[in-house]
């Protein structure tokens, strides 16, 4: 219990971020018209390329073979979500600009 | 100064996740909010190559190899996006979204290892709390990333054919279980109750990799969007386990914000086809039991073929046609053709319209995106709620690859998979012209009463080839 109060205390400023996150979130999508869902989940996945920031941060700390290796391909694959997934999508929304 | 000028730039980048979010959903402005978002993932990455300092203060080492790995990823990842068929973005998506659920996954992976080369070490720097809140988070990384990969790698397959829908007795209570494994373990990683913890740490990662196989095996294919979706902001919580493992607040927004509209995203999807997201998940849509019962019962009758050029002097001489497009036509790249149609009955003073239904093709709005890639005007889609009431004043409703949206027996037969699903009422139509490759079930796998009415009439063969001739016979009349 204590140590658990502790964690919470120690980390509140995450915690609140998180929570008001997912209240943001839901905000933002609550009224979309169901022709943008397609690209609508296309930019979200690209934002969870993110994750990719943690991938530099792991490779640029790394001292071992092993992690450099397996560092250098999250790299990699964070680098094509992100990549990939923002030019995905601008491209499905390409086609609605040209509307009318 | 340099971690300060860091902070704002993730401030900057955080700001443009939640507005390019919030643009992403307005079809005015989603472009921008894509390249905003864009932006903001950028100047976050350079940030922190740059300007990143470690817990002891040094920078980021083995820049070369961050900056190859960048260039390589760049590199195929732009390739593969520009060369993708528009008709094949679903699963591209998913295979994107794959990739970054094993980033994270990597990512535990790698932290694990840094742990546990010095562990005394790492027992002695951190508290109880403190300890067992850093190895939660790796876990909680590891298993979400894990699954996410191997369910989007099922997904991806799946949509392009590659995997077939596949599902055994008890298959259900095997995942269950297997979920419980995965659960027990992972409490004894964190509690590190045994020697062995460190083994278990891999087997951990073996069973959440087929856990994800799990998962989405069974689900059928008319499905994967939601699937997808789901696994979607899956990856979005992994990447925020990242946020929290490095207190980096940039990850921890752009991972929380997807994993919560990712979440909410999935439901609206279920809400479009009246289901709930557990029944899709558990529902085995297409599994081998339910299909059946609906096989069995009611479809029997014959079918009517209509010859190319009675269908187009039906269409020429209609006042309304109303064209349902589905999947079939991504397939054949039909998209083209069925403006050319659509113009050419225009010129001859017919009212065309196009109806949408929210999820025909493989994902919500599939069908805007390709119409809208061959310049079919915005105000000619009309989403299902609004035409369905048109059909009764409809001469010919053409149907191009689309089977189980039009299907009757979402409205009358309980006993279908598809019961309770809105559908397009084509069926109120004065005639029904159904373009399919064959009388194969669609992707419910059940068979379709439609095609057996007596106003019914099938135009067999690819949507492309067929549209295409229909399109010349409609000229050759004059």
């Amino acid at each position: 219990m204590e140590t658990t109060l502790q964690f919470i205390h120690n980390h509140i400023e995450m915690i609140y971020l998180i929570i008001l996150m997912v209240f943001v979130g839901i905000e933002l999508i609550g009224h979309v018209p169901s022709v943008l869902h397609t690209p609508l989940m296309s930019g979200a996945n690209a934002i969870h390329g993110v994750v990719i920031i943690g991938s530099i941060i792991v490779m640029g700390q790394a001292e071992h073979t092993s992690s450099l290796i397996l560092g250098f391909f999250a790299v990699v694959l964070g680098t094509l979500n992100v990549v990939g997934g923002f030019v995905v999508t601008d491209r499905m929304l390409e086609m609605f600009k040209k509307k009318k | 100064m340099g971690n300060n000028i860091l902070q704002v730039i993730y401030l900057l980048a955080s700001v443009s996740f939640i507005a390019g979010l919030k643009f992403l959903g307005n079809p005015a402005t989603a472009r921008k909010g894509n390249i905003y978002a864009a932006i903001g993932m950028t100047i976050a990455i350079f940030g922190t190559i740059f300007l990143y300092k470690g817990p002891d203060g040094q920078s980021l080492k083995n820049l070369p190899f961050i900056f190859g790995g960048l260039l390589v990823g760049t590199f195929i990842g732009w390739v593969a996006a520009k060369r993708v068929q528009m008709t094949a973005m679903p699963e591209m998506v998913s295979l994107f979204n794959g990739m970054g659920g094993a980033c994270a996954m990597l990512i535990s992976i790698i932290e694990f290892q840094h742990i546990t080369t010095d562990i005394n070490l790492f027992l002695a720097a951190n508290s109880g709390g403190e300890k067992t809140g850093l190895l939660l988070t790796i876990i909680t990384g590891l298993i979400i990333g894990s699954v996410s990969f191997s369910g989007s790698m099922i997904a991806w397959g799946k949509l392009s054919g590659k995997v077939k829908d596949r599902s055994f007795p008890l298959q259900q209570y095997l995942s269950i279980g297997l979920l419980l494994v995965i659960i027990f373990f992972a409490y004894n990683v964190v509690a590190m109750r045994s020697e062995e913890f460190q083994t278990e740490f891999y087997l951990l990662l073996a069973l959440a990799l087929i856990y994800g196989v799990f998962f989405v095996m069974p689900i059928g294919g008319a499905d994967m969007p939601v699937v997808i979706s789901l696994l979607n902001s899956f990856t979005g919580v992994a990447a925020a386990c990242g946020g929290f493992l490095y207190d980096n607040k940039v990850m921890l927004i752009g991972g929380i914000l997807v994993g919560s509209a990712g979440t909410l995203l999935t439901i609206v999807m279920c809400n479009a086809m009246n289901r709930s997201l557990l029944n899709v998940l558990i529902g085995n849509f297409g599994g081998s039991n339910t299909a059946a019962a609906g096989n069995s019962s009611s479809v029997q009758g014959t079918i009517k073929e209509v010859s190319k050029s009675d269908a187009a002097i039906l269409m020429k001489y209609a006042k309304k046609v109303v064209i349902v497009p589905g999947y079939g036509l991504a397939v054949a790249q039909a998209q083209h053709v069925v403006h050319e149609l659509e113009t050419l009955l225009e010129a001859e003073g017919v009212e065309v319209k196009y109806a949408i239904h929210p999820v025909a093709g493989r994902m919500p709005g599939h069908m805007n995106v390709l119409l809208a890639e061959s310049n079919v005007s915005y105000d000619k889609l009309v989403e299902m709620e609004e035409i369905n009431p048109e059909f009764a004043t409809t001469d010919v409703v053409l149907v191009v690859g689309a089977n189980d949206v039009v299907n009757p027996a979402a409205k009358t037969d309980p006993a279908s998979p598809i019961y309770g699903m809105p559908i397009l009422e084509v069926e109120n139509a004065a005639n029904v012209i159904v373009n399919k490759r064959s009388m194969k079930a669609g992707y419910a796998g059940i068979e379709n009463e439609l095609f057996y009415r007596p106003k019914t009439s099938m135009l067999f063969g690819d949507a492309k080839k067929a549209l295409t001739e229909l399109v010349s016979e409609i000229k050759s009349l004059g």
